[in-house]
């Protein structure tokens, strides 16, 4: 079969049996996107706009002796400069420290001064006037060197926290997890046959197209408003008033229009300093990042390194798994350790397994949550130690890992039991696509794997008022980055039974609507969706109320079905949203609804790849020619956006596992740190991106939903490792898989 | 401070004169002092291609032109690309495959690939790849995208 | 009572038992009678009151939002597990 015999795009559907759920429609902002009249934070403007620029460290280690600004003000157009002195003294040193550092600079591009000017050039000429002293020392890059016993140490107030207690010993290791689940020494000795390997993954970027931007304005009453490219609106509101010791509600934060973010943009950086240089000024200013900045001072993802050992029976029983992960924070602890160790062996159901995590400083760029963060790395060794597993035992890698998959019940190496999952069917999807039943092409080697992501639940809020012409206007406060107001919107239209045409759903200000945490963790459509249900419901109940007032009978015999709200009991009573929508001021007044929900219930999505590469004898350049990407998301509210997210993530995978990293030279200096040099994929390093939609309905969200962003991500790495050694005998151990890397290989 | 330079241009079939400084690229003249911020600033050293626009028939990168070389220039922006209030074809089918996400790169996409079409008005899938290779997109990995071209190609050719 | 599925990390406290029948009808309750059976427990997990921001209280397989008013059953299955930092 070839791939133009089948269609490229399928959904395996558990329920069609719904109006609005499952339909495309074209998103509500989609016109503004396509004309170029959406407003993202770098297209803010305010009257008496100022522009701030940024003095960053060129060291990645070094003590600041001391910072002279005086020049810089007063170069004609400078209209203020701060410092982290311009900090209240409370609030989170660390989180200060990377905003604005004030001891230490502890990577190269951390911010130093901020400056506001008449306009950009301005301000970036007045840096060149500004003078730091430093001390330079020793940098330490990367785990293996933070966790050397004699490491230049990055805090010397830092020491390593085990679940909840302090070892009190003083070192670069913030933190070490570790999961027990029965014994795997007596594992491994049941064991027939072992494999054991290290790997290692390089610093990546998030690579989002948009640079970080922020504009504040510091009223003379007081407040303080925020424009900015946010995941998290509430987040930036709730940092700020910490940092800058204010109210919550002193704090205003209006999330634009976002280019993208992926997890990088939770983090605060400019916002901030854009605060504190609007009070000096009383002026709205503008920070706007460079690209450089971007890599150099934002994100990025951590390198790491990865130890995986896997025991297993000749009949393919998985008796023992062990795993020892160390990941870069950065310069500031909080790695994406503890979400590695949580997924790392979740694919499988193994009695015996222990999973060893450690969160390790390093003078790099703190790093910032990156899809499914930490996952992508700990797959990039536990499904190539899966395969390699196979390989030894003669069984077909897709055969193995369905003897082992893990179940609704199975016990998670993290202790907790699995609810209803799709990891079964998702590698019964992969075995039975006319990708995996197909021929190799000549030449081309093929590689599988399957990933897992937890997601999570958290705050959302959402309203609805209805219009007397039958429309609805929704606002909920989750940032759009992929046409979230429209899956949220398909929610209140199911319930309300109208078109998604007639919902106008808005993203709005902090001021505008209850706590809803970040776009982030797979977690809107879900969690936000949610809201939309429920105070979608909240509307339909005062519908049918309304409806019982008009017509004098009980409520109880009313229901509201596709629309149209009737009588059980009588007929003739009929009348439609639309109708009732026109009466509804005669009536007693408007009808809005409202929800606030923290839902639990999550539901973790698994999602597995097919990949076919070749790979040039004489190169080493590794080139996908078929690539396709399955994916349990419980029930695809838009299944377009959902291909989407897995094209999506699928591609910066195979960006991560092909060519993306960071050169850091022995100083710490990022060497790559253009769109030229670090080398995301490109439309012609592609083929088409061919998915599956598995549906294993959520039971804990009302339309199934299961959050659908990240776990994508987590699969490429390794199915492309694995289909590189398919191609070339060579089991590559490190990321990126580059060219040099693969001709440098030895084959096993 | 360096002097201003006072520069014509006709920007999506109007007129425009703009005063801008040597330094300032077409890009901050677009964006800043002429206030069409449809054309986005991904880089700001011609590797992203979000900063596209057509300039007398060729896609450039906006921020490697500066203000004033645009003298006498016919350009187009993304803001010109609709027929008033009727979407190009190529809008409409971006929208209707799904072809944006965040939507940060699409003027540039849509730009780039509108003078493809305008050259090469039925492209295979290879010479669509090979055209977009400068437009990074770093949500949907391009497969929407290169559908949507395809799909507007058919829309104009039906047109 | 709930079964509490004492951490490896923390099983020095509990003299190496992996799994603790505790009564209590949330989680408050099960940490305080955790405690007072293998004292330790509650200087551990609790802070000002609250669960410490870095450790997750899971309930039936559930992270809970709820922390230390989060209900407990007879049959439910107590975990006590690293929160999630570096953001998701």
């Amino acid at each position: 079969m070839t791939t133009a015999d089948y269609e490229r795009n399928m959904v395996l559907a558990t329920d069609t049996d719904y109006k609005v759920i499952g339909t495309r429609p074209v998103r509500h902002d989609g016109a503004d996107k396509v004309t170029g009249r959406a407003i993202y934070g770098a297209d803010f403007d305010a009257a008496g706009l100022l522009h701030g620029k940024i003095l960053r460290s060129p060291h990645a280690h070094a003590k600041i002796v001391s910072i002279d600004t005086s020049k810089a003000e007063k170069l004609d157009g400078v209209k203020a400069v701060v410092t982290s002195k311009d900090f209240p003294e409370v609030g989170n040193q660390w989180l200060k420290d990377n905003i604005l550092a004030s001891d230490k600079a502890l990577y190269v591009g951390q911010a130093i001064v901020g400056v506001a000017a008449s306009n950009p050039h301005v301000a970036e000429s007045a840096l060149g006037l500004i003078d730091v002293e430093y001390e330079v020392l020793t940098p330490v890059l990367t785990t293996q060197e933070a966790m050397a016993t004699n490491a230049s140490i990055l805090h010397d107030s830092l020491t390593t926290e085990e679940l909840g207690k302090d070892t009190g010993v003083v070192s670069n290791v913030a933190s070490h997890t570790q999961h027990v689940k029965g014994d795997i020494s007596k594992g491994f000795a049941e064991a027939d046959v072992v494999v054991e390997r290290e790997y290692n993954t390089k610093t990546v970027h998030q690579g989002y197209i948009e640079p970080h931007n922020a504009t504040a304005l510091w009223s003379p009453d007081g407040r303080l408003h925020v424009w900015c490219s946010t995941q998290g609106s509430f987040v930036v509101r709730d940092s700020l008033a910490e940092l800058l010791d204010m109210p919550v509600s002193m704090v205003r934060v209006t999330p634009t229009e976002i280019g993208g973010g992926f997890g990088g943009k939770i983090p605060i950086y400019l916002e901030p300093v854009a605060a504190l240089l609007s009070r000096k000024t009383g002026a709205p200013v503008k920070i706007v990042m460079s690209r450089k900045e971007t890599f150099e001072a934002s994100g990025p993802t951590p390198g790491s390194q990865i130890k995986i050992k896997i025991g297993a029976k000749h009949d393919g029983t998985i008796t023992a798994a062990y795993a020892w992960m160390a990941m870069e924070a950065g310069a500031y602890p909080g790695s994406p350790v503890g979400a590695a160790v949580q997924c790392v062996f979740s694919t499988y159901d193994v009695e015996n397994s222990t999973i060893d995590g450690f969160d390790v400083v390093v003078n790099k760029p703190k790093t910032a949550a990156y899809r499914a963060p930490g996952a992508p790395n700990a797959a990039f060794g536990a499904e190539q130690a899966i395969n390699e597993l196979a390989e030894k035992l003669g069984m077909d890698p897709i055969e193995l890992r369905l003897k082992n998959v893990a179940t609704e019940g199975t016990r998670r190496p993290d202790g907790p039991v699995f609810g209803r999952i799709g990891a079964k069917e998702v590698l019964e999807a992969m075995r039975d696509h006319p990708h995996y039943q197909s021929a190799k092409a000549e030449g081309t080697g093929r590689g599988i794997s399957i990933g897992f992501w937890f997601n999570i639940g958290f705050d959302s809020a959402c309203n609805i008022a209805v219009n007397k012409d039958g429309s609805v206007n929704l606002t909920e406060g989750s940032t759009d980055i992929g046409g979230s107001r429209t899956s949220i919107a398909m929610h209140a239209a199911e319930v309300l039974g109208i078109p998604v045409e007639d919902v106008r759903p808005s993203v709005v200000d902090t001021d505008t609507i209850g706590f809803t945490a970040v776009t982030g963790g797979s977690r809107t459509t879900f969690a936000t969706g949610w809201a939309a249900y429920e105070a979608a419901q909240d509307v339909k109940k005062q519908c049918i109320d309304r409806a019982a007032i008009i017509w004098d009978v009980d409520a109880n015999n009313l229901q509201m079905e596709d629309g149209v709200i009737s009588s059980q009991s009588d007929s003739e009573l009929k009348m439609t949203f639309k109708e009732l929508a026109e009466q509804l001021s005669d009536t007693g007044g408007g009808i809005s609804g409202s929800a606030s929900v923290n839902p639990s219930g999550v539901g973790g999505s698994f999602a597995g790849n097919i990949a076919d590469v070749s790979v040039d004898p004489d190169t080493g350049k590794t080139t996908v020619e078929r690539f396709t990407c399955v994916q349990d998301v419980g029930k695809a509210i838009h299944p377009s956006y959902v291909e989407g997210q897995m094209q999506g993530g699928s591609v910066q995978g195979i960006g991560w596992a092909l060519n993306e990293e960071y050169f850091m030279n022995d100083e710490g200096t990022m060497t790559n740190s253009s769109l030229l040099d670090y080398r995301m994929p490109t439309s012609l390093d592609l083929p088409m991106i061919d998915t599956v939609i598995v549906e294993v309905a959520n039971p804990g969200h009302p339309f199934g939903v299961r959050g659908v962003g990240e776990a994508n991500i987590v699969p490429p790495t390794p199915a492309l490792a694995n289909a590189i050694y398919d191609a070339t005998g060579k089991r590559m151990t490190s990321l990126p898989m580059s060219p040099g890397a693969i001709q440098s290989a030895d084959a096993e | 401070m360096p002097g201003k330079t006072y520069v014509q241009t006709t920007i999506n079939g109007e007129h425009v004169d703009f005063l801008c400084e040597p330094r300032q690229s077409l890009l901050e003249c677009l964006r800043d002092e002429i206030g069409l911020t449809g054309t986005k600033e991904g880089c700001n050293d011609g590797n992203c291609g979000a900063c596209t626009v057509n300039i007398d028939g060729r896609i450039v990168t906006s921020c490697l032109v500066l203000g004033v070389e645009a003298e006498g220039a016919n350009i187009e922006t993304i803001e010109g690309v609709a027929d008033g209030s009727n979407l190009h074809p190529l809008q409409l089918a971006f929208l209707e495959n799904a072809a944006l996400q965040c939507g940060i790169c699409t003027p540039g996409f849509i730009i780039s690939s509108k003078a493809l079409l305008e050259q090469n008005p039925n492209p295979t899938e290879h010479e669509i790849r090979f055209w977009l290779a400068n437009n990074l997109c770093r949500c949907t990995g391009y497969d929407k995208i290169v559908r949507a071209v395809q799909d507007a190609a058919k829309r104009l050719q039906e047109a | 009572m709930a079964l509490v599925f004492i951490p490896s990390l923390m099983q020095k406290l509990s003299n190496g038992e992996q799994r603790v029948s505790v009564e209590g009808n949330n989680v408050r309750q099960v940490i305080d009678n955790l405690d007072e059976i293998f004292p330790g427990f509650k200087e551990r997990l609790v802070e000002d009151g609250r669960v410490k921001p870095n450790i997750a209280v899971a309930i039936d397989g559930e992270i809970t939002p709820l922390g230390m008013i989060e209900k407990v059953s007879t049959d439910s299955e107590v975990h006590f597990l690293p929160a999630i930092s570096g953001g998701v």
